[in-house]
């Protein structure tokens, strides 16, 4: 009696246990296999330009508006923080280095995520359901090559530049609260700005932009590719999708961080 | 003496411990068109994809051309595909591409044909399969159901297949469009010379498109046979299949 309680007990947890690991095999399986056909041909263009102006030309609204109030905000928060220690000229440094090491990219990679993310799942997801993988792969075209290797590249080309755009508008928020909100003088401002500017603090911005495109399209696409049983399917994909992505980006914000800045 | 183009030998595939193929022997001649029946759930698409490659079988063999498929890499899956061609149960056409992009997808992206050429051979497809050239530049979802199975017809034969796969050609349309479309089947079949393999559980089509028919139940080919041989058969199994009829040794599993 006692050993099958035991056996079952053992059961109950091995269950999750297996399919944790097999799901991340399967996980692991699934970027191996998509760097290796991002990087072999044929290369379809078409199907990256497409992507690159899906997620790069039409996130540039989303990018701007976040970015300009990250930095205003910013702005406004550090100079009431400050002023307890009459440290108000520090404000352009602050902004400065907040946004081009942390708020631009990882504001930008979640609201990307967001965007991107949840719809290429979609649309792959769509396409798994409704077979349409299945008929790639029946008309000779490698599925990681057609779908999945132009939404890896799209993501490491386009999120670095959003970056850079971000870097300078959310800089540009943190300027226009300084100087028409806390009255400093714009000259002064932009001197402190250009001074402090190293570039450290934009290489690091932008080596965690490359690593969150990746990862936003790796998590797109690996939950678009394995959703099934129809649109209840697609739709968990999507939020899987999301969530996964954000989590991963947060995490590894972290640890670039922490590789870049640590010594 | 070897005719066949596919040869199908102890073929089984589970899902979990779900049995679904238990030791298929199936063979697919030149030029053949052989069609499996079988209820629904009982691995007619499984057969097809592991043929395909599309699934990895636990165990068996199957020969397209003499040559084994059952664990060939993606090179050579490649080369594999490029002698298919499939109709798919909901047409699985693309729906980021127009009606000719579809029917030239194979032209265009894998055998470099330009552009102007290759749309006026899907033109010229698509007018084989009864649509009119001004389709061509429709989107996929601006078409009725039975538009999309010709679609996904003139996809299928546009890179003149030796094989072609039907995945339930007739499900969902209504008995005229069905009838239309087998008789596109069988001009399309005939007319490359090619080897088809037909899955449906529609008696009505496979006596028309069948040169052979084979039963699927429970994992096993049960029975094969002409459509002549079928209508004289007594394999109740087989009867009851044909009769539609819920008394007989088949149980609906529910």
């Amino acid at each position: 009696m006692i050993s099958t309680s035991i056996i079952n007990f053992l059961r109950n947890q091995g269950r999750p246990l297996v399919k944790f690991f097999s799901s991340l095999g399967e996980f692991s399986l699934f970027v191996a296999q998509s760097v290796y056909n991002s990087l072999t041909p044929p290369f379809y263009g078409r199907n990256l330009l497409r992507q690159i102006i899906d997620m790069g030309f039409y996130s540039l609204p989303v990018v701007g508006l976040t970015t300009i109030f990250a930095g205003m905000v910013i702005a406004l928060q550090s100079y009431s923080g400050f002023m307890r220690y009459g440290a108000e000229g520090a404000v352009a440094e602050v902004v400065l280095i907040s946004v081009t090491r942390e708020l631009a990219p990882v504001l930008s990679a979640l609201m990307v995520a967001g965007r991107i993310g949840a719809a290429m799942a979609a649309e792959i997801g769509t396409m798994r359901v409704t077979e349409q993988i299945d008929a790639l792969t029946t008309l000779s075209t490698n599925p990681f090559k057609y779908l999945v290797a132009p939404r890896v590249w799209a993501g490491l080309i386009v999120m670095p530049l959003l970056v850079m755009l971000g870097d300078i508008i959310g800089i540009f928020g943190g300027y226009v609260v300084g100087v028409y909100k806390l009255g400093f003088n714009p000259a002064n401002y932009v001197n402190s700005t250009l001074q402090n500017l190293q570039t450290i603090d934009i290489t690091t911005g932008l080596a965690k932009a490359f690593v969150f495109g990746f990862i936003i399209s790796i998590m797109g696409c690996y939950n678009g590719y394995k959703s099934k049983g129809g649109a209840q399917g697609v739709g968990a994909a999507t939020t899987n999708a999301v969530v996964s992505a954000s989590i991963l980006i947060l995490i590894f914000n972290y640890i670039i961080t922490e590789l870049f800045f640590s010594k | 003496m070897n005719e066949a183009k596919i040869e199908i030998k102890n073929l089984h595939k589970a899902f979990g411990r779900k049995i679904v193929l238990d030791g298929i022997d199936l063979n697919i001649n030149k030029g053949e068109s052989l069609v499996v029946i079988g209820g629904s759930g009982t691995g007619k698409s499984v057969l097809i994809k592991c043929i395909q490659g599309l699934l990895v079988p636990d165990e068996g063999s199957i020969l397209v051309d003499g040559e084994e498929v059952v664990g060939i890499d993606e090179k050579e899956k490649e080369r594999l595909h490029s002698k298919m061609g499939m109709l798919f149960q909901g047409g699985a056409l693309f729906d980021s591409l127009s009606v000719w992009e579809n029917v030239a997808f194979d032209l265009l992206e894998n055998r470099g044909m330009n552009k102007k050429d290759a749309k006026s051979e899907a033109v010229r497809v698509l007018r084989s399969v009864g649509l009119a050239p001004d389709v061509a530049d429709l989107s996929p979802s601006e078409l009725s159901g039975g538009m999309q199975k010709r679609v996904g017809l003139a996809r299928a034969i546009a890179s003149r297949p030796e094989i072609i796969f039907f995945d339930e050609p007739t499900t969902g349309l209504d008995p005229i469009m069905a009838d239309v479309i087998n008789d596109l089947i069988i001009e399309s079949v005939k007319g490359l010379g090619a080897s088809a393999l037909t899955i449906t559980h529609d008696m009505a089509s496979a006596r028309k498109i069948a040169d052979r028919i084979a039963m699927l139940y429970k994992g096993k080919i049960i029975w094969q046979g002409t459509v002549k041989e079928m209508d004289k058969t007594d394999n109740p199994y087989v009867c009851q299949f044909i009769k539609g009829s819920a008394q007989g040794p088949i149980k609906v599993e529910v």
